[in-house]
Parts: structure tokens; C-alpha cells; sequence
């Protein structure tokens, strides 16, 4: 296997230290931070890395100080030394009475069209609002910590007068109910976070009553999506609560992000000067980040496309990076051809012998997809010729693959899990639909055998050094027979399997558990490997990459790592999302990784450096499934609110929407040729919809790419195929065979 | 806790636990005299943090696909905040929690019961539950979802009964993908989007008479079995009529297959099989998923027929054919209770149908057997005022046949018969002197 370097590049530093506090104790993070850190030298052969450290901006300078100035308070020396020298600072830099200056100026400089400014204070916020998270375990940090909350919710110090809010509030929704309508809609988009923020405000400054009935006021006034969060913030009463309450720590450090027309921004802002309404100008000052284009104002439907998420939308530079959404190319594997095959499929045979002969003498002509990246853009694991072996079945199979479409609907398999006693959490298929592993609540995880092969064990060492090492069926005799069973239990962790995942070459198992483990099984000795720890809260999910070796794990920590099979420690750290990840997903070329999150956005990552490429923002609950088409070009998602979103990578655009379910939706799976979208729900169904036309409809009408601002058809029951309805078992996992029959399964729940 | 998170749902406004449930606590570990403000700022924090730990037990259930939040959910949010979870709550069904009110003051609790351990050692265990099994079947062939055990009824009761009386709604889903599909067939003359939009305006559609083949032999096999020599096949043929859920499509065709034979049937007086096309009727009126509304105006007058009928066998004198009237009156009697409506008028119209050839001097007794064992099923009311007032006049007629002179052995039988069902009917109160008077 190839090596892979640890090339964590310096850019990320800023989402490192993010991370690290929610992650675990204190004590902890000084191992992890150094060892994150200090990767980095040994990659010197990065590239990136090296560019992105000649480059630092005075904001990033600005940034890193912050940083050092946090490592420094909480005595992570050996750190403070690594990352100094990384950047190249000086010594006396660390002159914590630069920092505090740089960051008070430029707090009190927030000018009035400079949305930008502030940025270190609120930096330097947002690592003391994290750490304080991390404070809710009972570490000793606590003490030490809460002057920093302190520094945080401060900001909500500055007040007015409690009872002119409701004054406040009700004179802009007058003014913004009586704009012309097609500012209307973009402005509204203020009357949420303003709502928050005035309300955190009132709480913060103990003014129970009022922030009480400023609630019962307003709340009603809120989209219905906000509901959730709406719901968090009425239990919260007390300026007691407002520490250490994630929610509102995200909401606080975050910058709420909304994209308003230039016009309707003049437009508010003109109407707060002239009020003198100060109240509510210096929130969207400071707590609110505005995102002001040119052009036509959205209209209601295009903004609600959008919203929903616990940050607002996505900055349109968000997703400016070019992403290499293309495939890698596959090897080039000669297909023998047995006589059996070319007898009984004569006409299929002949072009598929040509093919790969084609391909093998035009790999040099023939040009690579333009969208790829390159073969070797992160280091992948060689061929065995086992992996070979299996190339050559996938490539028949494929010959033998249905084409699907509208009019030729796939069979489907349900696979339902009996006597589950409401205990089955995960499920996942190998790619030749050879083995169903499923995890449970009760801490095991299971593998059964879906063909006539049954599960063997490897002999033990003793009667494997009787066996005759040259013989031709060697991989055959160092099985048990004895052994041989349908299923197999695997034993290990102590808390309930949210996520299972098959590697590639069908030898490994991965299972993500309540326990904080990610652990690597082998499926020929059937026992554990493995245990990467690092997460040490719940890890929701995690998945293979589809070339082995790497994997990615997400959960309640906020972060996603990637791994190495050989490696304990994870090599990257992706961290942003405002609350738990909930599904983790490799791209088909194995160089992105797409996170969802209860925060309602899905993140997608470079592997390579580490930074997050794509936000999607419009899902109104959080999203449980994830599913990249065959050829990259596309995500879908589907969430606790029922419906299923398309986009499309390249350009960072929503696609489509598909609506139908009415529950959860737990598994989305692209056909083998993406023609068809199969969705599994809570809801017990089976969904099938006409993906292509969706993408077809949408990209002839209107792709207005520049802008982003897209209209999405209602067109939900034209593009929806089939729905099966199962008999009371929830849909919790699909895959579509080589051949393209849909497997399904669930656990009956009488 | 689930309750609370309900409660909240339907208002915002923060809910905060009592402060008598405070007192309680407190006194419960040893702190008496709470003072009222300390009282009042503890439910507000506990209501809090409760809160947040409901938030985060909800996320455990969505990752364990569940809909019901459970004690280990609980367990497990306490567990992220290193909070020692609760020891002894496994209940997977509901919480235990007992309620107590006295001397003004109300208090759920945990019922302790004191638990002998010679009684645990001495009970033979339990049977150990099923492990997890895994078992495969089709949802879906080419997008058709074939009508087997493992998947649910093609169309539900309410479907069914939507189909049938607002027939222009329907929507089954079985036929919303056949639409789609018929409209991508008419796109190749009409443009996608226009026939979409034609699609709005719903046509009724063409319900399909055809049976698979599948659908055909499986009727062909369960009409003859219930019609057949081979007592075992008919009762296992009537069971699966009894529970299979996807016979709605066949529905049509034993219903007419039951109307006829027993038009047939009654003509040639063939007793057996009548009595078993009657239970037939009683296998499909017991399948809880056929909605049989449509089809009761052919089932009715052959179950009626079966009741009143002249004369259902060969033999009348020695066959026993009263047996089938009881069982047809029961059944008569079952769908009244089912299927009346204000509107059909079922149980009315039928009972006036019993009463009017049952009041006729002419009526042969063996029909007027079948008019009262009809009427005497329908319940108490109908006895009370139907029944119950003609006993006089029915007991003076039974008289007269059995004291008079002999006209014929059948009148006589016939006579006989009503006379013991006008006194077994005695589940409901009749004064016996009536009779004989």
C-alpha cells in the first residue's frame, strides 16, 4: 500500500483549533494539537502547504496570533513553539497586547458598509465560545475557562432600554411588511436571527419578563422551519443557561449569513439611519453577515429554497473552489474471455473485447475528463490481484447490467431483518451484494452471508503452519470449515453501532459506535483489528473510501475525520459544521469527502488540504443520508424533513427537490448508471424517482449559474417513478446490485 | 418526558416543573423547609437542563431509526453530558411510573416492589427470545409490487372504499405509477409537459377486470377446493379467503361466483352446496382487508335466499337444512351489524322483508322458520318488538298443526322446528307462557 503522508497544511490551523476543545479534555488536546500540527513538516514535499505559508495575509497573521495567544492561556507550550515556527512569526510576537489591541480596533472599527471587519475579535470568540463547549465535561479547565465565556457573551452587554424591543422589532416588521413586495421577501430574511439575538440580549441582561414576552410576541412571526430552534431557545430563561449551551454558542460565533439585493439592503439601511434605530443596527453589524449582490431581489420561493439552515445560507465564495468532480481513470485490466461467456453472449461479447483493448492503446490519446482530478492528487492504494480479480467480475457484471429508466423500473429486494426487537441501527452491503452487515443496538454487529457461500474463519496459527503454502488452492485450505455458518457475531463495542461500512476488497469491516470507537473487523478471522479513538463522543457515521485504505468518520463532536486503515491517528481533521455529523460520504474519486449535519448543512471537503469547498444550504432538518451519483457531478440528500435535494457539485448549485415522503429519509442510492434515485424512509417506502429529468429539466429552463439564484419546478410527482410501501419496516439502507436490482432493507417493527 | 416534549410542541412558551415536585424531591433526600425562592429557581434550572437532555436523547433515537425515544436514549444523552446514567430503567414499552395523590399533594413514582429471590430462582425461565434472522422477498417486480404476505395489501380498506364511492379521487399506488407511465407512452404524440398538465383533470380510471395468471389459478384452485369433496383443502382454501390480503382484485368474481351458485343451487336443492357457499361469505366477511360495501347487493339476496328459501334439499323432511338457515341468519345478521348505514338502511329493509312474509297466513313454515331465526338474530330490540308481540298468534298457529289433524309430516316438522326456536331463543327474555296459551 502506498505511504500517505500527513500533509496537513497550514490553512487549516484556523479550523483546527476550532475543533479541538469540543473534541475532548484538555488534556487530550495537547497531544492532538501537537501531533496535527507537527505533521506538517514532514510533508514538506506538499506543495499547497508551502504556498499557503509564504502567503499569510495580514488577516491570517491576525488569525494565527489569536490562535497562539489560546494555546498560550492554556499552557500548550511545545505547540505554541510548532505552530510560531510553522508561521514563521517572531518571538515577540506573542505579545498578548498586540493581539488584544488588534482585536479591540478592529472590533470598535466595524464600519458600517465593512461587514468584514471584526473578524479577529470574532475569532478570537469563536475559540473561547468552542472551548467552552469542550467545559461542559468536568475537566478541570472549567475554572480557568469561564472568563473567556465571559468574553463571549459580553457582547450582548451592550444594551438598551428592555422594553423598546418590542418597539423595536414591531416598528421594523411594520416598516418591512409595507416595503414593495419584491423587497419584501429578502428582508424578512432579517426577522430571524434579529429575533434571536434581540432575545439572547434581553436574556443575557436578566430581563426575564421581558425577554419572555418578547418570545410570545415573535416567536409566531418565524418560519416554520426554525421550529427546532425555536424550541431550544424557549427553554432557555436564564443568563445561566446561555453558558455552555452549544446552540446558542454556534448561533453567537457564527455570523448569521443572509444574501440580500443590493437595492433591499439600502433600502433597510436607509429605513434604520433613519429611525435611528440603533438597537437593531448594531446587531446586524455585528452578528450578521450580509451578502449583498447586484441584481433582481429574490423572490419568497427562491429564498426558502435556501434557507433553513442554523447559519443562514452559504457565502457565495463558499463555493467558488474548483472541485474536481471528475472520475479518476479506471486501470487498464485486459478481460480475459472464458469460452463460456463468448458462447452464451456472442453479441455482448465482441464489443466488450474490444473495449478494453481500445482503451489500453488510446490511454495516452484519449484525454482525461477535464473535471478529474489527477490519477495520483492523493496517494491510492496499488492494485492487489485479488482487487484485479474483481475488476474483471464488476466489468462483466456490468455487461450484464439492466438499463433503467422511467419506463423501465428495477426489481427491488427487501431484505427485512426479523426479531430486531427495534434494535437495528445500521445496515450496509458489500458492492457485489455478496455479504449484509448490521449493526445493533445492543453493541454487536452482524454479518451474514447472502449466497450459498457460507462465513469461514481463517485456521488458527497452529494448523495453518501445517498447510502446504505452495499449493495452488492455498487461499482455500487456510479456511475452517469447521467454521462455516451463515452469519457471524462480531463483539466489541460497548454502546449502540450507528455506522457500518464495508471496505472495497470485502476483507475489512468498519462499525462506528455511541462508545466513541471507529473499529476495523477483519471478515476472515472475524474479530477486531482496530479501535481508532479520537472522537470520544458518539460517532454517527463513517464509510470506506471506494478505493480502501481511507475512511471517513463523523459525529456529535462536530467533526469529520479521515483515516488510514494504518495509521491510529486520523490524518485529517474537517471541522466547521455548527452541530453534530450525521452521515459521512467519499466521493466516487475518492479525493472529497460530503458531510451532513443536524446544523442542516452538508459540507463538502478536499481530502487533499483539508478545507471544506462546498456548503449546502436548504434542508429543514437535519440530514441523515447522502449519496453521490456514479459519474461525481452530483449530491443528493435527504433529511428528517422528508425531502430528498440535488446538486450539483460542480457549480455549487441547488438542483431539485424532491418531496414524498413523509418521515426521515435514512438511505439514498443512485443507480449504477444514475439514471434512478432510489430513497428509503421512516416512513416504510420505497421511493423511486427520474433523476435524469430532473437534471435535464433544470439545465435547459433556468441555469442561471452566475447568480445561483435558481427556480426550482415544483415538479416532485412528475419525476416520482414508484413508491413501494413495506409492511411496517422502516427503509434503512439501499444499494443497487451490478446488474442493477435494488436491494433494500430495514428491520420489521410489529 | 416524552409527554413534556409533546406539550412543548404545542406551545413555545417555556414549561417549568412545579415547584411542589421540588419540595418533594428535597424532602425525599433528607431537606426539609425548602425555602419558596430556592424552589422556584430549581425547577427552572432541572426544567432546563431536562430540556437539553431531551434534546439530546431525540437525537439517539433518530440514529437508532426509531420513532419511539426510550429509557436507553435517556441513558445515553445523560452519558454526553458525564452524567451517571439511571441504573434499573430497561423497560423497553413504558416507563413504570405510578401515580399517587393524597392530602392535596400528587406524586408520581417508581414502584419498588419488594421481590422474594427464592421466587425468582424457583420460576422456570423464559423462553428465550428469537434471535436476529434475516429473510428476503420481493417489494417490487419491474415496478409492480406483487401481492404476497411479506408486502402490505395493494390497496388498503380505506382505499378500497374510496375507490368505491368517490371513484374520480382515486388514487392507489399501484395505479399512480401506471399513470405515469401511460402518460410517458402519450408523450411520444403530445408534448411531456402538456400531458402532465392534462393529467390534472382526472378521469376515472379504468379499473382493471383482468387477473394475472397467478391471480386466475389461485381462484380457480380456492373455488373448487370450497366447492370440492376434500373437507381439508376447503378449510384451508376458506382460511386463506379468511386472511389473504391482496384478494380485493378477485373480490368481483367470488362474489358473482357465490350469487349464481346459490341461484343454481337452489333449484336443485343441492344442501351441501349451499352450506358451502355460505361459508364462503362468512371467510370473506372475516378478511379484515376486503372492503365488501361494492358487493352486497349480490351477496345479500343469496344469503337471504339461504334463509327463507322453500325448500334448500332433496329431503326436506329428513335432511337437515335448518342448520343452514341458523348459519345464513347469523350471517345475515353479522353483515347488518357491519355494513348498515343510515343510508343503505341494511337492517331495516331486511327486517321488514322478514316480518312482512313472516305476518303472511300463507307462508310455508319452513320460511317462516327461516323469517324468525332471521329476525331473532338481529338482537334484543328486534325480539322485544318484533318477535315477542306475535308470540300469541304464532303459538295458537303451532297449536293448531300439531293438535290438528295431520295434513302433511313436513307442515308438522316445520311447525315443530319454530316452535323449539321460539323457545331456544330464550338468550334474550321471553315469557315462556306466551307460547301456550
Amino acid at each position: 500500500m502506498a505511504a500517505v503522508q500527513g500533509g496537513m497544511s497550514d490553512a487549516d490551523i484556523e479550523t483546527d483549533i476550532k475543533t479541538e476543545p469540543s473534541t475532548d479534555g484538555f488534556g487530550n488536546n495537547n497531544a492532538n494539537d501537537g501531533r496535527v500540527l507537527s505533521a506538517s513538516p514532514g510533508s514538506g514535499s506538499s506543495t499547497g502547504s508551502n504556498k499557503q505559508t509564504a502567503a499569510v495575509t495580514p488577516e491570517d497573521q491576525q488569525t494565527l496570533l489569536a490562535v497562539l495567544q489560546f494555546l498560550k492561556k492554556n499552557k500548550l507550550i511545545e505547540s505554541v513553539e510548532i505552530l510560531r515556527r510553522e508561521a514563521g512569526l517572531p518571538e515577540n510576537s506573542l505579545d498578548p497586547k498586540a493581539t488584544e489591541s488588534a482585536g479591540a480596533g478592529s472590533g470598535g472599527a466595524a464600519g458600517i458598509v465593512d461587514l468584514e471587519g471584526g473578524d479577529v475579535s470574532s475569532l478570537l470568540s469563536r475559540v473561547t465560545g468552542s472551548s467552552s463547549a469542550g467545559a461542559q465535561a468536568p475537566t478541570k479547565a472549567v475554572a480557568e475557562d469561564q472568563p473567556d465565556v465571559r468574553v463571549v457573551l459580553s457582547a450582548y452587554s451592550q444594551q438598551g432600554d428592555p422594553t423598546l424591543y418590542e418597539v423595536y422589532y414591531s416598528d421594523l416588521k411594520k416598516f418591512i411588511e409595507t416595503v414593495l413586495d419584491c423587497h419584501r421577501a429578502e428582508l424578512s430574511q432579517v426577522f430571524y436571527p434579529l429575533f434571536v439575538h434581540m432575545y439572547l440580549e434581553l436574556v443575557y441582561n436578566n430581563h426575564e419578563s421581558e425577554a419572555k414576552a418578547f418570545f410570545e410576541k415573535f416567536s409566531g412571526d418565524q418560519e416554520c422551519y426554525y421550529e427546532e430552534d425555536l424550541r431550544v431557545l424557549s427553554g432557555l430563561t436564564k443568563k445561566e443557561h446561555m453558558r455552555g449551551n452549544e446552540t446558542l454558542l454556534d448561533f453567537r460565533t457564527s455570523k448569521f449569513v443572509l444574501r440580500i439585493s443590493r437595492d433591499s439592503y439600502q433600502l433597510l439601511k436607509r429605513h434604520l439611519q433613519e429611525r435611528q434605530n440603533n438597537q437593531i443596527w448594531n446587531i446586524i453589524q455585528e452578528h450578521l453577515y450580509i451578502d449583498i449582490f447586484d441584481g433582481m431581489p429574490r423572490s419568497k420561493s427562491q429564498i426558502d429554497a435556501m434557507s433553513g439552515s442554523l447559519a443562514g445560507e452559504a457565502k457565495r465564495e463558499a463555493n467558488k473552489t474548483k472541485v474536481y468532480y471528475g472520475l479518476l481513470k479506471e486501470p487498464e485490466i485486459e478481460l480475459p474471455l472464458d469460452d463460456e461467456d463468448e458462447e452464451a453472449e456472442n453479441e455482448e461479447g465482441k464489443p466488450k473485447k474490444k473495449k478494453p483493448k481500445k482503451d489500453s492503446m488510446g490511454s495516452k490519446s484519449k484525454k482525461q475528463d477535464p473535471n478529474a482530478p489527477s490519477q495520483n492528487r492523493i496517494p491510492l492504494p496499488e492494485l492487489k490481484d485479488s482487487d484485479k480479480l474483481d475488476k474483471i467480475m464488476y466489468m462483466k457484471e456490468a455487461t450484464k447490467r439492466i438499463r433503467l429508466g422511467s419506463d423501465n423500473l428495477p426489481s427491488v429486494c427487501f431484505y427485512t431483518f426479523l426479531n430486531a426487537y427495534q434494535g437495528l441501527t445500521a445496515v450496509d452491503f458489500t458492492d457485489d451484494s455478496s455479504l449484509i452487515a448490521g449493526g445493533f443496538a445492543d453493541s454487536t454487529v452482524r454479518v451474514w452471508s447472502v449466497t450459498p457461500k457460507k462465513l469461514r474463519k481463517v485456521k488458527s496459527a497452529a494448523d495453518l503452519n501445517l498447510i502446504d503454502k505452495e499449493s495452488d488452492d492455498v487461499l482455500e485450505r487456510i479456511m475452517d470449515e469447521k467454521t462455516a455458518s451463515e452469519s457471524k457475531i462480531m463483539y466489541g463495542h460497548s454502546g449502540p453501532v450507528y455506522g457500518i461500512s464495508f471496505s472495497p476488497d470485502r476483507n475489512y469491516l468498519l462499525s462506528s459506535s455511541e462508545d466513541g470507537t471507529v473499529r476495523l473487523w477483519s471478515l476472515l478471522t472475524f474479530t477486531c483489528l482496530v479501535a481508532y479513538k479520537g472522537h470520544n463522543y458518539p460517532v454517527w457515521d463513517t464509510q470506506f473510501s471506494p478505493y480502501g485504505y481511507y475512511f471517513v468518520s463523523g459525529g456529535h463532536d462536530r467533526v469529520a475525520r479521515l483515516w488510514a486503515t494504518d495509521h491510529y491517528q486520523p490524518l485529517r481533521i474537517f471541522s466547521g459544521h455548527l452541530a453534530d455529523i450525521t452521515c459521512t460520504r467519499f466521493h466516487p474519486n475518492s479525493n472529497y469527502v460530503a458531510t451532513g449535519s443536524s446544523d442542516r448543512t452538508i459540507r463538502v471537503w478536499d481530502v487533499l488540504s483539508g478545507n471544506c469547498v462546498r456548503i449546502f444550504t436548504g434542508h429543514k432538518g437535519p440530514i441523515h443520508s447522502l449519496a453521490f451519483s456514479p459519474n461525481g457531478k452530483f449530491l443528493a440528500s435527504g433529511a428528517t424533513d422528508g425531502r430528498v435535494l440535488l446538486w450539483d457539485i460542480g457549480h455549487g448549485l441547488m438542483m431539485g427537490e424532491l418531496k414524498g415522503h413523509t418521515d426521515t429519509i435514512y438511505s439514498l442510492r443512485f443507480s449504477r448508471d444514475g439514471e434512478i434515485l432510489a430513497s428509503g424512509s421512516m416512513d416504510n417506502t420505497v421511493r423511486l424517482w427520474d433523476v435524469m429529468k430532473a437534471f435535464d429539466d433544470l439545465e435547459t429552463d433556468d441555469f442561471t449559474a452566475a447568480t445561483g439564484h435558481i427556480h426550482l419546478q415544483d415538479n416532485s410527482q412528475e419525476l416520482l417513478l414508484g413508491t413501494y410501501t413495506t409492511k411496517s419496516t422502516p427503509v434503512i439502507h439501499l444499494h443497487f446490485t451490478r446488474r442493477n436490482l435494488l436491494l433494500a432493507a430495514g428491520a420489521f417493527n410489529p | 418526558m416524552s409527554a413534556m416534549a409533546e406539550e412543548r410542541r404545542q406551545k413555545h412558551c417555556s414549561v417549568v416543573l412545579p415547584t411542589e415536585s421540588m419540595k418533594a424531591m428535597a424532602e425525599s433526600v433528607g431537606v426539609g423547609q425548602l425555602q419558596e425562592d430556592s424552589c422556584v429557581a430549581l425547577s427552572e434550572e432541572v426544567s432546563y437542563r431536562i430540556k437539553e437532555i431531551a434534546q439530546d436523547a431525540l437525537k439517539f433515537m433518530h440514529h437508532g431509526k426509531r420513532r419511539k425515544l426510550t429509557t436507553s436514549d435517556i441513558d445515553n444523552a445523560l452519558k454526553l453530558k458525564n452524567v451517571e446514567p439511571l441504573y434499573g430503567f430497561q423497560s423497553q414499552e413504558f416507563i413504570p411510573f405510578r401515580f399517587a395523590s393524597g392530602g392535596g399533594r400528587e406524586l408520581h413514582f417508581y414502584e419498588e416492589k419488594e421481590v422474594d429471590l427464592s421466587d425468582i430462582i424457583n420460576t422456570p425461565l423464559p423462553r428465550v427470545p428469537l434471535d436476529v434472522s434475516l429473510k428476503a422477498h420481493w417489494l417490487s417486480i419491474e415496478g409492480m409490487q406483487p401481492a404476497i404476505p411479506e408486502n402490505p395489501p395493494p390497496a388498503t380498506k380505506e382505499q378500497q372504499k374510496v375507490e368505491s364511492t368517490e371513484p374520480l379521487k382515486v388514487v392507489k399506488p399501484g395505479q399512480e405509477e401506471e399513470g405515469t407511465i401511460q402518460g410517458k407512452g402519450q408523450g411520444t404524440t403530445t408534448p411531456d409537459g402538456k400531458g402532465q398538465c392534462l393529467g390534472l383533470i382526472r378521469l376515472k380510471p379504468r379499473s382493471t377486470h383482468e387477473l394475472s395468471v397467478e391471480q386466475q389459478l389461485y381462484y380457480k384452485e380456492i373455488t373448487e377446493a370450497c366447492v370440492g369433496s376434500c373437507e381439508a383443502k376447503r378449510a384451508e382454501a376458506l382460511q386463506s379467503i379468511a386472511t389473504d390480503p391482496g384478494l380485493y382484485q378477485m373480490l368481483p368474481r367470488f362474489s358473482t361466483f357465490i350469487s349464481e351458485g346459490v341461484r343454481v343451487n337452489v333449484v336443485q336443492n343441492n344442501l351441501a352446496l349451499l352450506i358451502y357457499l355460505m361459508r364462503m361469505v362468512k371467510a370473506l366477511m372475516d378478511n379484515p382487508t376486503l372492503y365488501l360495501e361494492k358487493y352486497l347487493h349480490e351477496l345479500i339476496p343469496a344469503v337471504v335466499t339461504c334463509i327463507v328459501s322453500k325448500q334448500l334439499c332433496l329431503r326436506p323432511d329428513v335432511d337437515n337444512h335448518w342448520a343452514l338457515r341458523d348459519f345464513a341468519a347469523r350471517l345475515m345478521a353479522q353483515s347488518c351489524k357491519t355494513f348498515s348505514t343510515t343510508t343503505n338502511n341494511i337492517q331495516s329493509r331486511i327486517t321488514k322483508t322478514f316480518t312482512k312474509s313472516w305476518l303472511d297466513d300463507k307462508t310455508q313454515w319452513t320460511t317462516r322458520y327461516g323469517c324468525i331465526a332471521g329476525l331473532a338474530e338481529l338482537g334484543p330490540d328486534v325480539i322485544k318488538t318484533l318477535i315477542i308481540p306475535r308470540l300469541a298468534i304464532e303459538g295458537a298457529r303451532i297449536k293448531a298443526v300439531m293438535e290438528g289433524p295431520v295434513i302433511s309430516n313436513i307442515d308438522k316438522i316445520g311447525a315443530e322446528h319454530v316452535q323449539s326456536l321460539l323457545l331456544l331463543s330464550p338468550k334474550y327474555p321471553i315469557p315462556y307462557h306466551h307460547l301456550f296459551i
